[in-house]
């Protein structure tokens, strides 16, 4: 077994080294940690958060990849943590299509039965259901009922001291996670797709995709932002006139456009240097690391214009007044005064813009211009499954788990920010 | 105000320039046109002499910046650059890559581009401000924190569940009109995008509407209003919505313009014949010469949006129209 | 027959905290009736209840108001906001903010007439027109068509004036009409509130924080405290027996000419917050003459006579004639010596023709067409542990001359030289400013903050030696050492104030430029800043650059005062000569026009206009367009200095003509 990290792990990485270090500093800093404890205080911020972290966990868990040793070389499949621990959910995958919690595919196909003949039924699916001689609604019922009370009596025991709001979101999450344990050990609990994946599997995978985008993003936006914006409103005169001449620019251009003429060109360039890949992780991988890179080189533009207007306010202030007339120099009063008074407009742009580009995912990948079609994400869930729209009786369940899952993933992300937002931002009233 | 006008359209010719030549550099720095060759013809297929043949035919087999074999003036005109890039700023984008004029084709797809998103446009910010104006009125109120929780769930939805979910609903359930495509642009074509196109829209902008009026109500000559004993409805719509149509403007005039873009997503699952898909068919055969068209289109309408809504502010603000 | 009753009112918070604590008082008709107290003691609150305008959150938790018989807290809110704008108009502190700022002035006084009066159309045009013109708005024909920017802050405080009385009020509640005003505006919008109360029979509630603004318009007082009214008596009562002893202290904590060699009578600590004393006096933490009941039991209401009454166990026994306290003594001494005459050697700074000009860019190419002359060619000297007083209105430069000193602005032409050296060297000069929210990183603790300067400046040899030299800088401001792990925002105004003076004292200057430092300040607080900026001069001997347009203050500490007037320094001499014997029309106009406490009649000089724009300044001397004695030459030539005595410089052709006259009579 060979560690592999591709580049949005390593990514991902830094950015939760960068989360720890901000952690450990907030910590030792009463009047940072005050605005948390607010977001503390809040029962919507620490349900939601508590979902995200259930995200961000399988998030994580699909983000430690290695590749599997076949006799002396190593297998071109790149796993992760989280393929290995949902290993039946990936492995069991039936012929096609086949409905949650169904234990026979969707449609009627032609087979022959032990007398000789053609007829068409609907063959039984190889895994869902197997342990059963038919479909059963009482056994489904029995397992379901099963998990959620184990659920309910393990997220008792973890949630009996929270709060009450708290306490009981645990007990839901917990009686929802074990129902669908017990389920998906001999069911799809959300049905197959085309080729006869799980969908349950596909859905928890398309977590990682999401996230990414959502976070991996923040690394190229905010450093462009702060260090532009703050320079463009602490100089002034050229530096000023140079920096909002090149966002103009850039926010000028429609950003599906510029995300999809970027993508398009970078498609050219991942197309004409097929040697730089050694396996097709590792190219869908760098797609979607350019994928990010591109969506900051196009949203930055709105948080260095805050930046830039905040920072503008900022000089005139008379301790930056009092530090200039010390001598002190601009770097110092840059990194001393002014980026610190900056810090939560960050913080609140970064959580605000979290759920946006999970959205903004879902549609550049079904315009064409998202992540690899072979990455698992929401987008090429939900692309593979439109088309199935128009079969009648119709598909439904994969795009209902995909938009599922993501409604969870992208609500929760902004009640969250909501609360943050509330929490830091000076304007709001917190009386 | 005027000189102020002609000041910001001065300013927005080195923008342009700065869009253009960042098209430039996307599409033939970035890659060469060899390399877009290679991958328009496919990897078996090429040959150094189909790579010729290819950019004969799209007009991409001269030098980029410079030709040092022409003459005179010829040694910067006759390049790509002159021909693909220079020439968009007189409205000539050339020939997509089935050979049809874009500029042509832009002209008779913004019709049904705009029959789609005037409409959603109008129709949702009447909609938008008035939901809006409704939290604020009944704001701290159980309705209030009703209508946030509902921008907030809405705004969580993808707006690609809008799409798919509006168009299952409404054509195959209840078959009441035509799941897609345009027809003769009459109503029933055009209806349910519009809708669908409102709906998307309502959670986000309806809360930043609210931000926006709560911000103002809580200024002092709101209160002076209502210490002459003006009724809270004056209040909202005299006072208060006079004040707030500037930040309102700021974020909605710019987009008119785009208007006539349409919607890429609304377009292409309703088959409607306009700018909107017609980017996306581009970018999904990889036809570069549209999308570098729609590029330098879009930038110029956002910037002719940028300078109605300077007008805009002139109209609604005394402080910018009277100094 | 009182117009207006008020009892028990309380206001809170919907928790029950109460922001106004069971406070009563009437107030007749053409009666004023004014509410004192520091920042955050209720008394806006109090005026916003009464128009039942509270903001959300806060409500009237019990009490009554009654006006003319009506009984306002028992009318559903359709009839009340026929009371507002009706027969009780109100008017607010920010002039600039209060009114709407894209409606004309016309349109947002013909709303109240629409509705109170029922007027419409030319009719109410004309009336609206009338109102203007009365309460004195030249061209109030032409002026209804405006919009709020395009009028100055005396002039928009007159329009808010005229929409509350379009509507014909019984009542007026004025909330700090004149706080965000300069001194001549603020004497000459007093002038018009008394003028009106007596063309209309109209009662006045005025609520202020300046005992000067009593003095001058209130029939009676009632003192606020932490939400309750603490004293009330008619006003030559009040400023002739203060009984309460905080009412004392806040006369003491006045700076004025006569106590400059002795320290104020600074109330120490700060008002307490919003319910953290639940028993006893609410001063009794900042009284020096509270005992043990003060603390146990709350004091209750002691009616002395009608309408006059104090909340204080000092007068528990007042009817066995007790503890009644003496007449205040006058303790106007003039103790004050001329000054000495400035030896030029002795100088700390001396600035020359300094010129701070801030370029105008019109047109399309954004070319330089004018410049706003915000330093006008400015010269003078301070003395080592002098004190200097720049005073003039808002927009006379004084500021700009400050920062300009510190190199804050670039000058644009002129010399500084300190002390013996062109300017240079920074740890020579420091500044505190006016707001103390303002001024202190909200992100850096203290010790940070009183370390910065010294680690860019190269103070202290190391990081111990720092230290102890912060340690030392607090003891001397006044502060804990422990404060130096704290935040900003654990402090009061007053703190912060502290901590800026420490942070400038930080790097040994020799001269502190003191922009308004006090001006954001309670005048208990402020009192206590003076004293300690009049003990550091003693005990450093530092100079000090006070920019201000208080004059009480300037005539209490500074030896010196520049009066700056459209930035050029139009009289510059010792205090006594500037303050006893303003040579200059516009220093005497000024001085007249400073609200007083005693009551001596007085001369008031009434200013036409406002300040000019200093992009635009009038031809000849600045000041001729307003100035009551212009004569001709004024109109053309900018005067010259004139010497009215060896200490004492004016710019006024009428003092050189006199000074001219009485050399030709020798």
């Amino acid at each position: 077994m060979m560690p592999v990290i591709l580049w949005s792990d390593a990514l991902v990485f830094l950015l939760l080294g960068a989360c720890c270090v901000a952690f450990w500093h907030i910590r030792r800093h009463e009047h940072l940690l005050l605005p948390w404890r607010r977001v503390g205080r809040s029962a919507v911020a620490m349900c939601s958060l508590l979902v995200l972290s259930l995200f961000v966990l399988v998030g994580l868990l699909d983000t430690l990849h290695y590749r599997v040793a076949l006799n002396g070389a190593y297998s071109p499949e790149v796993l992760s943590v989280f393929d290995k621990l949902a290993e039946p959910l990936r492995l069991h995958t039936e012929k096609t299509y086949s409905a949650p919690l169904a234990v026979a595919l969707y449609a009627k196909e032609s087979t022959t039965d032990e007398q000789g003949r053609v007829v068409r039924t609907y063959p039984r699916l190889k895994y869902g259901g197997a342990h059963l001689p038919e479909a059963s609604g009482y056994d489904v019922a029995r397992r379901a009922l099963t998990g959620a009370i184990a659920g309910v009596l393990a997220g008792l025991l973890l949630g009996f001291k929270a709060r009450r709001a708290i306490g009981v979101t645990v007990v839901i999450l917990a009686a929802l996670i074990g129902m669908t344990l017990n389920l998906a050990a001999v069911y799809h609990v959300l049905g197959t797709d085309k080729v006869g994946q799980d969908v349950l599997y596909l859905s928890l995978k398309s977590i990682r995709t999401g996230l990414i985008i959502g976070t991996v993003t923040t690394l190229v936006t905010l450093p462009l932002a702060l260090f532009l914006g703050v320079a463009a409103g602490y100089f002034r005169g050229w530096v000023d006139d140079v920096i909002q001449y090149v966002y103009t620019v850039l926010s000028s251009i429609p950003s599906v456009l510029l995300i999809a003429a970027a993508v398009l060109m970078m498609q050219v360039t991942i197309d004409t240097h097929p040697n730089w890949f050694d396996t097709a992780a590792s190219r869908a991988d760098l797609r979607l690391v350019f994928l990010c890179l591109i969506l900051g080189m196009t949203s930055w533009t709105g948080l260095c214009r805050l930046l830039r207007g905040e920072t503008l306010k900022l000089r005139e202030m008379e301790y930056i007044q009092a530090a200039q007339s010390f001598g002190v120099s601009s770097m110092r009063i840059l990194s001393r005064h002014i980026i610190p008074n900056v810090m939560h407009i960050i913080l609140i742009a970064l959580v605000m813009d979290f759920s946006g580009l999970v959205l903004a995912e879902a549609v550049l990948s079904y315009v064409g211009v998202g992540v690899d079609p072979s990455m698992i994400s929401f987008g090429t869930m939900i692309n593979g499954a439109r088309l199935e729209m128009a079969r009648e009786p119709m598909v439904w369940w994969a795009l209902a788990a995909a938009f599922g899952f993501m409604l969870t993933l992208v609500l929760s992300a902004n009640l969250f920010a909501d609360a943050v937002r509330d929490a830091f931002d000076p304007r709001l009233n917190r009386s | 105000m005027i000189a102020y006008l002609i000041r910001r359209l001065i300013y927005a010719i080195p923008i342009l320039i700065g869009v253009n030549l960042l098209t430039f550099a996307l599409f033939f720095v970035v890659n060469t046109p060899d390399d877009m060759a290679r991958m328009q013809l496919g990897i078996k297929r090429v040959t150094p002499e189909a790579i010729e043949k290819w950019k004969l035919q799209k007009g991409y087999d001269k030098p980029l910046l410079v030709n040092s074999r022409a003459a005179g003036a010829g040694q910067l005109t006759d390049t790509i650059f002159w021909h693909k890039s220079a020439s968009m700023f007189v409205l000539d984008f050339g020939y997509s890559d089935d050979g049809r004029s874009i500029s042509h084709e832009i002209a008779t797809r913004m019709g049904p581009s705009l029959a789609i998103a005037l409409p959603t446009f109008l129709i949702g910010l009447a909609c938008y401000v008035s939901f809006a104006l409704l939290m604020t009125l009944f704001r701290a109120t159980t309705l209030d924190i009703a209508g946030v929780a509902l921008c907030v769930v809405l705004m969580s939805i993808s707006g690609l569940f809008y799409i798919i979910g509006g168009q299952f609903l409404v054509s195959k359930l209840w078959h009441l009109v035509p799941i897609s495509g345009y027809g003769d642009g009459g109503f029933k074509f055009v209806v349910l995008p519009v809708i669908i196109g409102v709906i998307g829209g309502i959670g986000s902008s309806s809360r930043w509407y609210r931000t926006i009026f709560l911000e103002e109500i809580g200024r002092d000559y709101v209160r002076t209003a209502r210490a002459k004993g003006l009724s809270e409805l004056r209040v909202l719509f005299t006072h208060v919505l006079k004040n707030a149509m500037i930040p309102i403007l700021t974020g909605v005039v710019v987009v008119i313009p785009l208007l006539f873009m349409g919607s890429l997503l609304t377009e292409s699952f309703f088959g409607i014949p306009g700018l909107g898909s017609y980017t996306i068919d581009a970018i999904n055969a990889q036809d570069f010469s549209v999308v570098r068209a729609m590029v330098f289109l879009g930038s110029l309408l956002y910037i002719a949006g940028l300078i109605l809504t300077d007008i805009s502010y002139t109209m609604v603000d005394p402080r910018v129209r009277l100094s | 027959m009182s117009l207006l009753k008020v009892k028990d009112l309380v206001t809170g918070l919907a928790s029950g905290l109460a922001i106004v604590d069971g406070i009563s008082f009437e107030i007749a008709a053409g009666e004023t009736f004014a509410l004192l107290g520091e920042s955050g003691c209720g008394k806006s609150m109090t005026a916003l209840s009464l128009m039942r305008l509270l903001p959300d959150g806060v409500a009237n938790l019990s009490g009554d108001v009654v006006l003319g018989g009506v009984s306002l807290f028992d009318l559903p809110e359709r009839l009340m906001r026929g009371i507002r704008g009706g027969s009780m108009a109100m008017i607010f502190q920010e002039p600039g903010l209060s009114l709407n700022p894209v409606m004309t002035v016309g349109a947002q006084i013909i709303e109240v007439l629409a509705l109170h009066q029922g007027l419409s159309g030319a009719l109410a045009l004309q009336r609206c027109v009338e109102l203007l013109a009365g309460v004195g708005i030249p061209d109030a024909a032409w002026r209804v068509n405006e919009y709020p920017f395009q009028l100055s802050g005396g002039m928009k405080q007159r329009v808010m004036i005229a929409m509350a009385l379009a509507g014909k009020p019984r009542l007026l509640v004025a909330d700090e009409p004149t706080t965000a005003l300069d001194v001549t505006i603020q004497a000459q919008v007093l002038q018009l509130l008394r003028d009106t109360q007596a063309s209309t029979g109209m009662a006045m509630l005025l609520i202020t924080h300046d005992l000067g603004v009593v003095a001058e318009t209130a029939h009676r007082v009632g003192v606020m405290y932490a939400g309750q009214i603490v004293e009330q008596a008619s006003r030559q009562e009040l400023f002739s027996r203060p009984l309460h002893p905080y009412t004392q202290k806040l006369f003491a904590a006045l700076p004025q000419a006569g106590l400059r060699d002795q320290p104020l009578a600074a109330i120490p600590g700060s008002v307490p917050p919003l319910g953290s004393i639940v028993q006893g006096c609410r001063f009794a933490p900042r009284c020096d003459r509270a005992w043990s009941l003060c603390r146990e039991q709350t004091p209750a209401w002691i009616t002395l006579s009608e309408g006059e009454g104090v909340r204080c166990h000092l007068y528990d026994r007042i009817e066995d004639g007790g503890f009644r306290i003496e007449e205040k003594t006058p303790k106007l001494q003039d103790v004050a010596k001329p000054n000495p005459i400035l030896n030029p050697e002795s100088c700390i700074l001396k600035v020359q023709d300094l010129q701070v000009h801030f370029p105008i860019r019109k047109g399309i190419l954004q070319r330089v067409v004018g410049q706003v002359k915000a330093v006008d060619g400015v010269s003078l000297a301070i003395a080592k542990g002098k004190t200097l007083a720049i005073v003039g209105e808002s927009g006379c430069g004084k500021t700009t001359l400050g920062k300009a000193l510190l190199q804050l602005i670039p000058p644009t032409g002129g010399r500084v030289v300190f002390d013996g050296r062109a300017l240079g060297a920074r740890a020579s000069m420091q500044m505190v400013f006016q707001d103390p929210y303002a001024s202190l990183n909200p992100k850096m603790r203290v010790a940070e903050i009183l370390e910065e300067g010294m680690s860019a400046l190269k103070v202290g040899a190391n990081s111990a030696a720092r230290q102890a030299h912060i340690d030392g800088l607090l003891d001397k401001v006044g502060l804990e050492r422990a404060a130096k792990w704290r935040y900003p925002h654990e402090f009061s105004g007053g703190q912060r104030q502290r901590i800026a003076i420490a942070r400038a004292l930080a790097v040994s200057p020799g001269l502190l430029i003191c922009d308004e430092p006090t001006s954001a300040l309670d005048v208990s607080v402020q009192a206590q800043i003076l004293n300690l900026l009049k003990s550091l001069q003693q005990e450093l001997n530092l100079s000090y650059l006070f920019i201000t347009h208080n004059l009480a203050v300037v005539a209490y500490l500074a030896h010196e005062v520049c009066v700056m007037y459209l930035g050029r320094i139009v009289e510059r001499g010792s205090t006594d000569d500037v303050m006893n014997h303003p040579a200059h029309p516009y220093t005497q106009a000024l001085l007249s026009a400073v609200p007083r406490i005693d009551e001596g009649a007085r001369e008031y000089i009434r200013l036409a206009g406002d300040l000019p724009s200093p992009a635009n300044p009038p031809a000849g001397c600045h000041f001729a367009p307003r100035c009551p004695c212009v004569q001709d030459i004024c109109r053309e030539h900018y005067p010259n200095a004139v010497n009215v005595s060896e200490s004492h410089v004016v710019h006024c052709h009428f003092q050189s003509i006199s000074v001219d006259g009485m050399t030709a009579l020798d």
